[in-house]
């Protein structure tokens, strides 16, 4: 027997030799191929730079509405094109121009670019990214570019592995990988120009978001607040991929580039090192504080502005402190990064209020008087204006219901807290609102200049945090909150509210059976369009309120819907479908709807989606007949 | 050239006979299939010198069949990613009340441990003692929003919060042992006294350079309940009843031998950890 066993290994071995050359052969021709690019067609190149739209005086200011150059549509994130070819007349008549699908089930959080009459669109992990021609029907492939991304990062990622969408500048497209490298690409080629590795994966970073160019330098943070990861951002040179600054968002002022010229508005956010002494002893080497939302630039004031994680990864009860500076919003300098002023949505963070949300920077008149505000919908549910040259809170209304807190007091900038609803390990708290995913999550608004109104897609989720349950990572068992989100009250869970900043309210709201966890766009025509998680793309009047177009797409919708003008001077509309997300989590990760506690008490609040939806990962395009 | 190549396809195909027929062989034989850390001692490894893996290699010899590992990292996701695609049919470890997977009778209870400098005698045994106040304590963190290891709660219910050192489970996983480094801290004297899961900190404690005392944590339970000690079992799918009974009754009867593994290991053990054999 083990003498048969013996030549048989022999032989194999000698065989094996043999073939080793064919085989080889074989697994090269079979192999997924890294990069596959065509040389570029004649495109035009006499179109506007990226980078000039956007400005001050927000969406009134962008330049070119035929393009879509950056995830926010312009640098004061307003998501508003004026575009109105497709009116509130001929919606309805809106037809399928082409579709691509990437083949890729898992959530779709980015929105595609539209450069120079190409498509440029980034997958969820492994990220690859498409050029699409526009030029051609059916927009075929210009290139692709297929990062070879490491597949440990996918268990590394907390909620989906997402992406949030590229940025392009002179000539470059900029794409972020799960497993945090930073890479350039040659616009016209899908040529690598640089590729910059900007954190590990091994103790637990990951990148998420979508960069912003600024005055040539590609802004970058990290993901993985929940693994212990210190929270950064990064200013790369977009020519050559080096670091030109970096600011951590915990630890002493150094790392955190606070110096002389940090002027914060409110006095709890004065003083020496708070990074460090708002947390105990050196919980701030594992704070938290990610940056995994969107940016905005104020190119007047010249300052950035981008918001923070929660703060992690102890339980509130083990960090005392304001744990500075998690939970909320830097406005920074543009070239060299120094902090000017911070504000802190949830100082002492309960309930995993993440202020990554995006700010949107306006122009409007406070108590008669013009301002430059910065406008954003927080995942504590209250909508914030406020003075983005010096971070005064101006106004904080709540646009859903909210107990969490009572209130926020304009003198102290603080939230007003509701002990009554105060989480603690072996105590019970019900029906705290929100719940942890917030009034709204990343999911971005939209501002039109000409309605004065900010499209907010959002939540309407409470939740339930008792008792302790037996969990276990890395072989060590540890006891947890149970947390079960639900419906808040009314019973649906989403919401789409028109909402004015000036008079603090809402004008209208359109209720959602699941949270709206899209994106906004709205038009010159007074359209707002968003897709809801059981795929129906809607069009509504932005002044009423009113559903003037709907289409049910193959799966459901969790990113933002983009329009540009094509080579044949028609108006186009884009969407991804491809549920997923946090939000999603229950059909993408294939969850047991039995599991309340699932996607952290997320799929308790989604039990029926996967009756509504399936998993998918298609680009619409639509435009007029 | 010819010849040659004819030799060359016929040495392929004897290649490809071998292979199937290797193939056919393995299909005959039975296959435990198990979901593990490739980087996780003392639990596993991808080297399989973890006392999981000696564990699951014993199961697998009494049904008589073969181990075959699906790696991934034991993080969040790990029972979606592994267990629940189907790919494999096991996990060697899951607390016995966790309820993501269905629970074989647990095979081995721990607790969580006191880890000291044997040289600064300083004997502490409960959550209670007031040194506890003044030391520098390692703690694990998991970081799984705002949830927390057991030790941390207890100390915080006693008002101990400035002096924590938290060092995350996962560790950096590009180290030999992402793990030990809690351990190591105590051994460098870092800090004073670490509170580790027993696994952990029994077998890390073994390889320091100085003596390290490792004594369970008492209470066992906080009121009104944070447990320390936890019960340890196999986990399989829920609907996989007949499988999870299979191998019951194998842990019943390999209790000596999975014994053995575990003092081989240095795995601290508390109290009694099976029900009683009818």
């Amino acid at each position: 027997m083990r003498l048969v066993e013996k030549r048989k290994v022999r032989l194999q071995a000698r065989s094996v030799a043999a073939c080793a050359g064919s085989l080889l052969f074989v697994l090269i021709a079979c192999g997924p191929a890294e990069k596959t690019s065509t040389p570029p067609r004649g495109t035009p190149s006499t179109l506007a730079p990226a980078g000039a739209s956007g400005g001050a005086a927000g969406a009134d200011a962008s330049g070119d509405d035929g393009q879509w150059t950056m995830p926010a549509k312009n640098y004061s994130s307003t998501r508003y094109s004026a575009l109105d070819q497709i009116n509130a007349q001929n919606v309805s008549q809106l037809k399928l121009a082409f579709s691509f699908n990437t083949g890729i089930p898992r959530g779709h959080e980015a929105a595609p670019l539209v450069v120079n009459n190409t498509m440029y669109i980034v997958t969820p992990f492994p990220n690859y990214v498409y050029a699409l021609d526009l030029t051609q029907p059916g927009a075929p492939q210009k290139w692709a570019y297929k990062p070879r991304v490491e597949q440990a990062a996918q268990g590394v990622a907390c909620c989906d592995v997402v992406n949030r969408g590229l940025a392009y500048d002179n000539g470059r497209i900029f794409l972020n990988t799960l497993d945090n490298h930073s890479i350039a690409l040659d616009a016209n080629t899908g040529q690598e120009i640089w590729n910059t590795k900007l954190g590990e994966i091994n103790v637990g970073e990951t990148i998420t978001m979508a960069p912003l160019v600024v005055k040539g330098k590609v802004l970058v943070g990290n993901s993985g607040g929940e693994m212990g990861v210190r929270g950064k951002i990064t200013a790369l040179d977009a020519g050559s991929g080096k670091i030109v600054w970096q600011a951590y968002n915990t630890g002493p002022d150094k790392d955190v580039l606070i110096g002389a010229s940090f002027k914060p508005y409110y006095a709890s956010d004065k003083g020496k090192d708070l990074g460090v002494r708002t947390w105990p002893s050196d919980a701030w080497k594992v704070g938290g504080a990610t940056v995994w939302g969107w940016l905005s630039y104020d190119p007047e004031l010249n300052l950035v502005y981008y918001g923070t994680g929660n703060p992690g990864p102890w339980n509130p009860d083990q960090r005392p402190g304001d744990n500075k500076w998690s939970a909320g919003v830097f406005a920074r300098d543009a070239d060299t990064g120094e902090a000017k002023w911070f504000y802190q949505m949830s100082p002492h963070d309960l309930f995993d209020y993440d202020a990554i949300n995006e700010s949107v920077l306006i122009d409007m008149p406070v108590g008669g008087v013009k301002r430059k505000v910065l406008l954003r919908a927080e995942r504590n549910g209250y909508v914030y204006v406020m003075d983005r040259a010096t971070g005064q809170v101006l106004s904080a209304t709540p646009f859903g219901f909210i107990n969490s807190t009572k209130g926020i007091d304009l003198k102290s900038g603080r939230p007003i807290e509701n002990t009554e609803k105060t989480p603690h390990v072996g105590i019970v708290a019900r029906d705290i609102c929100p719940s942890s995913s917030g009034t709204k999550d990343f999911q971005p608004t939209a501002f039109s200049p000409r309605t004065g109104l900010l499209y907010i897609p959002h939540n309407n989720l409470c939740m339930d945090y008792e008792g302790v349950e037996a969990n276990y990572i890395a072989g060590t068992p540890y006891v947890g909150a149970n947390v079960k989100m639900y419906a808040g009250p009314g019973g649906h869970r989403g919401q789409f509210t028109a909402w004015d900043p000036v008079a603090q309210k809402a004008v209208w709201t359109v209720n959602e059976i699941f949270p709206v966890w899209g994106g906004a766009l709205v038009t010159g025509s007074n359209i707002v369009f968003y897709g809801t998680m059981d795929g129906w793309f809607k069009a509504l009047d932005a002044r009423s309120g009113k559903e003037l177009w709907k289409q049910k797409l193959g799966s459901g919708i969790i990113s933002p819907p983009i329009t540009y003008r094509g080579p044949d001077g028609k108006q186009y509309l884009a969407i991804f479908d491809g549920v997923g997300g946090w939000a999603g989590a229950i059909v993408v990760g294939d969850m047991d709807p039995r599991d309340s506690t699932g996607a952290l008490g997320f799929a308790n609040a989604m039990k029926d989606l996967p009756k509504y939806t399936t998993k998918g990962g298609t680009l619409y395009v639509f435009t007029l007949p | 050239m010819r010849v040659r190549r004819a030799a060359l396809l016929a040495s392929c195909l004897l290649v490809s006979a071998l292979l199937y027929g290797c193939a056919m062989a393995e299909a005959s034989q039975r296959k435990l299939r198990v979901c593990a850390d490739p980087n996780n001692m003392p639990f596993s490894n991808s080297r399989q010198e973890g006392f999981e893996n000696r564990i699951a290699s014993l199961i697998a010899r009494d049904m008589s069949a073969k181990v075959e590992y699906t790696w991934f990292a034991q993080r969040r996701g790990f029972i979606r990613n592994t267990l629940n695609t189907s790919v494999c049919d096991l996990v060697m470890g899951v607390p016995a009340s966790f309820d993501l997977t269905l629970v074989s009778e647990p095979y081995y209870r721990s607790s969580y441990v006191f880890v000291t400098r044997h040289d600064r005698r300083l004997a502490i045994k409960s959550f209670d003692d007031p040194s506890l106040r003044s030391l520098r304590i390692g703690v694990q963190l998991v970081g799984d929003d705002g949830a927390n290891t057991p030790p941390v709660h207890a100390l915080d219910k006693r008002g101990i919060r400035g002096n924590l050192k938290g060092y995350m489970v996962y560790g950096d996983y590009l180290d030999a042992n992402p793990g030990a480094a809690i351990v190591q801290a105590v051994a460098k004297g870092e800090v004073d006294v670490a509170v580790v899961w027993g696994p952990i900190a029994g077998y890390f404690a073994r390889g320091q350079p100085v003596k390290l005392d490792v004594v369970p944590v008492s209470p066992q339970v906080d009121l009104p309940f944070m447990p320390f000690v936890f019960d340890i079992a196999l986990g399989v799918r829920r609907q996989d009843k007949i499988f999870r009974d299979e191998l019951d009754t194998i842990l019943r009867r390999e209790r000596p031998a999975i014994s053995a593994i575990l003092n081989e290991y240095g795995i601290p053990r508390v109290g009694t950890s099976t029900r009683p054999t009818a």
